[in-house]
C-alpha cells in the first residue's frame, strides 16, 4: 500500500514540476508541442494517402524516416558510455551524468520506435509482430532481433533510473546490488541494439553497399562519438539553466570519450574508401554515387561534402586537448560532428544503398514536406519527452522533491 | 494434420524437419513406430495430440458441445480466440443494437471484424481458408453487388513451377506487361508493373546499367535486344526470411507468395530482394471496376490494399489450374515458357536440360527459378 502511495505522489509531483517553470521553459514546450501537432497532422495525411506523399519509391523504399531511425539507435546506445564508467567502474563523477545519459536514450528509442511505425505501411495491423497474437518470425528475420533488444533496452534504460530516483524520493539510498546488474546488462545491451540495427543492413546480399562487415563496427564507433556529443551539449544547456551541478571533470571526461570514437570513425571512413576507389568493382557503384554522382545524378552530394569536412574539422580540432578543454569550441566541435554524424549515418547510408537499384537503375530521393514535417514532429517529441524526464530527475536529484509523509496521510 | 507449427519457430537445425505425425506403416496405433524413447520428450498435451490423431485423425467425432468448448489449443490460440471473440463480440453488439442498419451493413461490420483479426493465411488450415475466401467474396459482393470468385487452391503435390526466357525471340513488345497487368488487377493509378523489359544494345554484353527499361518507341529497335525481369520465385529466397511476420513464405509447388491480409508494410523484403521483384502499394490501387478480373485467388490478383506489398505469382490463379501465366500466354513470339520442373515431359525440362541455360546474380546463392537462353 506504502508503495503505491509513494508512486502515487511521485506521479503527482512531477506533473506539478513538468508544468511548472520559468517563461522560457513554457516558450520551449509550448514550441515542441507546436511542432508535435504539424507533425501530427502530416502524419494524419500520410495515414490518409498512404505513404505515396513521402518521396520514397519503388526504387528508393526507406528514406527519411529509416535514416533517422538508424542514427537515434546510435544515441540511444551511447548512453552506456556514461553507464559503464560510473556503475561499473565506481567512478563517481559520471554519477550525475548518467541519469541524462539514461533520459537521452529512452527518448531516443521512443524516437526510434515512432520513426519505425511511421513508416510502416499497415501500423493498424502492427498487433500481427506481437508473440503471442501473431507471428513473430525469431530469429530468421533481424528485424524482430531488433523489436526484442530495442524494447530490452528500453526498459532497462527506464528501470534503472526509475528506481534511483524513487528511492532518492523517499530520502533513501539506491541499493547497488539491484540496480549494479542491471546497468551492467545495459552496457552489453547497448553494443547489442546497435550492432544488431546494423545487422539489419549488413545481412542484405541485395544490397552491396550495406553487405560490408566493417558496417556493424562502423554504426558503434560513430554512435559512440555522436551519441555522447550529443550528451555534452545537453549537459551544457542543462548546466546554464539549472541549478543542477555537473562538474567540468565529466564533461572532460565524456569529451575524451568523443574523441576517441571520432578518431576511430575516422579511420574506418578511410578504410571504407580505399576499399572502395582503389580498386573499384561493380559493387562500388554506390558509393561513387555518394561521393561523386553517378551519370549526372548527384543529390547526395551536398550532403556527403558537407558531411565529411565537418567530421575531419571536429575530430582534429577535438585530438588537440587544448581546444578541447575550451568550452565553446568543445560544444562547437560536438555540434558538427553530430551533425556529420547525423548525415554520414543517416541519409549518407540508407539511401545510396538503394542507388543504384538491383538492375542499375538510378532514381534518386528526395524527402517530401509531409516526410519532413513528420520527421521534425517525431524529434520534437523526443525533445518533449527528455525534458519531462530531465526536470523531473533533476528536481529529484536537487532535493526539491521529496515524499512527504503528512501528505499523503492527512 | 497439425504438422505445421503455428508459432514462431525456433528451428536452428535443418529446417524440413517434420514432426512425426504418426502416420508411419506400422500398425502401432499410439503414434510413431520408434516411439519409444521419442516418446520421452512429448510433453502430455502433445501425446494426447498424436495419439488422438493417429486413432481417429482429424474428423473427432465429439457432441456438438464438446466440439465447442472442449478443443485443443495451446495458449496462444486461446489468447486468440478470445481476444477475436471480444472483438466480434463488441462488433456485433454495436452493429445489432443499432436500429438504423439494414442487414446488410451489419453483416459488412461482421465481415470486416473478422477479416481484421484474421490470422495468417500460411498457418491457416484448409477449412479456415475457405472461410476468408467466402468472407472475402461476400464482401465484396455486399460493398459492388457484383460476384468474383476467389480460389484458396493449394499446391498440388509433384508440381514445382520454373520459368523460361529466351533472350533470342524477345522482341520489346510488352504484351506480357499489359497482360500480367490486366490479370493481376494491379494498381493503373502508379503504373504498376512486375514485369520489366530491358532494352539492351547490341555488342554491350549484358549491360543492365546501360539498358533502358522504360521505353517508349517502335520496338524491336535497330541493334538492340530485349530481356525481361519479374520475380524470379527464388528456392532460397532472401525477401522470406528477413520478413518480421512471415507474411511471405514459398510455397510447396515453389511459388513465393505474399498475405496481403497479414502484411505490414516495412518493406524490408523490398531491400532484401536483389531482383527488384516486389512492389509496394504507395497508395491505395485503383483499378476501373469494368477492368477488375474477376476470376481471383487469395495469394493472387485478388484486390490488395494501400501500404502492403505485392508481387509476381507466376499467376498462381492461373497456374494451380494447370494454365499458363498471363505473360507466357500474351507473348507473340514464345520467348516465354513456363512449366512444372518436376515433370520430365515438360517443355520447361527440355529447355533446362538441351539449351546453354543461365540465372542472373547466382553468385548471391538464391537459386532462381527463372532461366534464360538463346537460341
Amino acid at each position: 500500500m506504502r508503495q503505491l502511495k509513494v508512486i502515487r505522489s511521485l506521479v503527482i509531483d512531477s506533473l506539478d514540476t513538468i508544468t511548472k517553470g520559468s517563461k522560457k521553459y513554457h516558450l520551449w514546450m509550448g514550441f515542441l508541442t507546436l511542432v508535435m501537432l504539424i507533425g501530427m497532422y502530416c502524419y494524419s495525411i500520410q495515414l490518409d494517402e498512404g505513404l505515396s506523399v513521402t518521396g520514397m519509391t519503388d526504387r528508393v523504399s526507406w528514406g527519411l524516416y529509416i535514416s533517422n531511425f538508424t542514427f537515434l539507435v546510435g544515441v540511444a546506445a551511447a548512453a552506456v558510455m556514461l553507464v559503464m564508467p560510473t556503475y561499473v567502474l565506481k567512478d563517481i563523477d559520471f554519477k550525475q551524468a548518467v541519469l541524462i545519459g539514461e533520459g537521452l536514450a529512452v527518448a531516443a528509442l521512443i524516437m526510434c520506435l515512432a520513426f519505425v511505425v511511421a513508416d510502416m505501411g499497415g501500423p493498424s495491423v502492427l498487433w500481427h509482430m506481437i508473440p503471442g497474437i501473431g507471428v513473430f518470425n525469431f530469429p530468421n528475420s533481424m528485424l524482430t532481433w531488433d523489436v526484442i533488444v530495442l524494447n530490452g533496452y528500453l526498459f532497462i534504460n527506464i528501470s534503472i533510473p526509475f528506481y534511483i530516483l524513487y528511492r532518492h524520493y523517499q530520502n533513501k539510498e539506491a541499493k547497488k546490488r539491484i540496480y549494479v546488474p542491471g546497468a551492467v546488462l545495459s552496457v552489453f545491451w547497448a553494443v547489442g541494439i546497435h550492432l544488431v540495427t546494423a545487422f539489419l543492413y549488413q545481412g542484405l546480399q541485395a544490397r552491396p553497399f550495406w553487405n560490408n562487415a566493417l558496417l556493424g563496427p562502423r554504426f558503434l564507433a560513430s554512435a559512440f562519438a555522436a551519441g555522447p556529443a550529443l550528451i555534452i551539449l545537453v549537459l551544457a544547456i542543462i548546466r546554464s539553466f539549472t541549478a543542477f551541478k555537473i562538474p567540468d571533470k565529466t564533461i572532460g571526461k565524456i569529451a575524451m570519450i568523443v574523441t576517441v570514437a571520432a578518431q576511430i570513425n575516422l579511420i574506418m571512413l578511410v578504410s571504407e574508401l580505399f576499399k572502395e576507389f582503389y580498386a573499384p568493382t561493380h559493387h562500388s557503384e554506390s558509393a561513387y554515387y555518394l561521393f561523386f554522382g553517378l551519370h549526372g545524378k548527384n543529390a547526395l552530394l551536398p550532403w556527403i561534402w558537407t558531411a565529411i569536412p565537418l567530421n575531419v574539422l571536429a575530430t582534429v580540432m577535438l585530438t588537440f586537448g587544448k581546444l578541447r578543454k575550451n568550452p565553446k569550441i568543445l560544444y562547437f566541435c560536438c555540434f558538427i560532428l553530430f551533425v556529420a554524424i547525423w548525415i554520414e549515418k543517416g541519409f549518407g547510408l540508407i539511401v545510396p544503398g538503394f542507388i543504384p537499384g538491383p538492375y542499375g537503375k538510378i532514381a534518386e530521393y528526395l524527402p517530401t514536406g509531409i516526410e519532413v514535417g513528420v520527421t521534425l514532429g517525431i524529434w520534437a517529441l523526443g525533445a518533449f519527452v527528455f525534458t519531462i524526464l530531465a526536470k523531473t530527475a533533476i528536481g529529484i536529484e536537487l532535493g526539491e522533491l521529496r515524499f512527504k509523509l503528512k501528505q499523503t496521510e492527512s | 494434420m497439425s504438422n505445421r507449427k503455428k508459432w514462431f519457430s525456433l528451428d536452428l537445425g535443418p529446417h524440413n524437419k517434420k514432426k512425426s505425425s504418426g502416420n508411419c506403416g506400422c500398425s502401432n496405433p499410439q503414434g510413431s513406430c520408434d516411439s519409444g524413447p521419442e516418446k520421452e520428450e512429448l510433453n502430455a498435451e502433445e501425446f494426447y495430440e498424436a495419439a488422438i490423431n493417429a486413432s481417429i485423425g482429424d474428423e473427432r467425432r465429439k457432441d456438438g458441445f464438446d466440439q465447442v468448448f472442449d478443443v485443443q489449443m495451446d495458449r496462444r490460440d486461446a489468447f486468440k480466440k478470445l481476444t477475436a471473440s471480444l472483438l466480434i463480440g463488441a462488433g456485433a453488439i454495436s452493429s445489432c443494437t443499432s436500429v438504423i442498419q439494414d442487414p446488410d451493413s451489419k453483416e459488412k461490420a461482421q465481415i470486416d471484424w473478422e477479416e481484421q483479426f484474421k490470422g495468417n493465411y500460411k498457418l491457416m488450415t484448409d477449412e479456415e481458408k475457405k472461410q476468408t475466401v467466402d468472407r472475402l467474396m461476400r464482401s465484396y459482393e455486399l460493398r459492388t453487388g457484383k460476384n468474383i470468385s476467389m480460389s484458396s487452391k493449394n499446391a498440388e503435390e509433384d508440381v514445382l513451377f520454373g520459368y523460361a526466357f529466351n533472350i533470342s525471340k524477345c522482341q520489346g513488345y510488352m504484351d506480357c506487361v499489359s497482360a500480367c497487368v490486366e490479370e493481376n488487377n494491379q494498381d493503373r493509378k502508379s503504373q504498376m508493373q512486375y514485369i520489366r523489359i530491358h532494352e539492351m544494345k547490341d555488342g554491350k554484353g549484358f549491360n543492365f546499367n546501360e539498358a533502358d527499361d522504360n521505353y517508349y518507341h517502335e520496338v524491336p529497335a535497330e541493334g538492340h535486344f530485349y530481356m525481361g525481369t519479374q520475380c524470379f520465385h527464388c528456392d532460397n529466397p532472401p525477401c522470406v526470411d528477413v520478413c518480421p511476420v512471415q507474411a511471405t513464405w514459398k510455397e510447396e509447388d515453389g511459388l513465393v507468395v505474399i498475405d496481403y491480409d497479414w502484411c505490414v508494410g516495412c518493406r524490408y523484403c523490398m531491400a532484401a530482394c536483389p531482383y527488384d521483384g516486389r512492389r509496394f502499394n504507395w497508395s491505395k490501387p485503383e483499378v476501373p471496376e469494368n477492368e477488375i478480373n474477376k476470376n481471383q485467388h487469395y495469394l493472387g490478383n485478388r484486390m490488395r490494399k494501400k501500404g502492403v506489398m505485392e508481387k509476381c505469382t507466376f499467376c498462381v490463379q492461373r497456374s494451380r489450374k494447370g494454365k499458363n501465366p498471363a505473360c507466357v500466354e500474351a507473348c507473340p513470339t514464345g520467348a516465354r515458357i513456363f512449366g512444372n520442373l518436376l515433370d520430365p515431359n515438360s517443355t520447361i525440362r527440355w529447355v533446362l536440360e538441351n539449351k546453354k541455360v543461365f540465372r542472373l546474380k547466382e553468385d548471391l546463392g538464391t537459386e532462381p527459378k527463372f532461366w534464360y537462353f538463346m537460341d
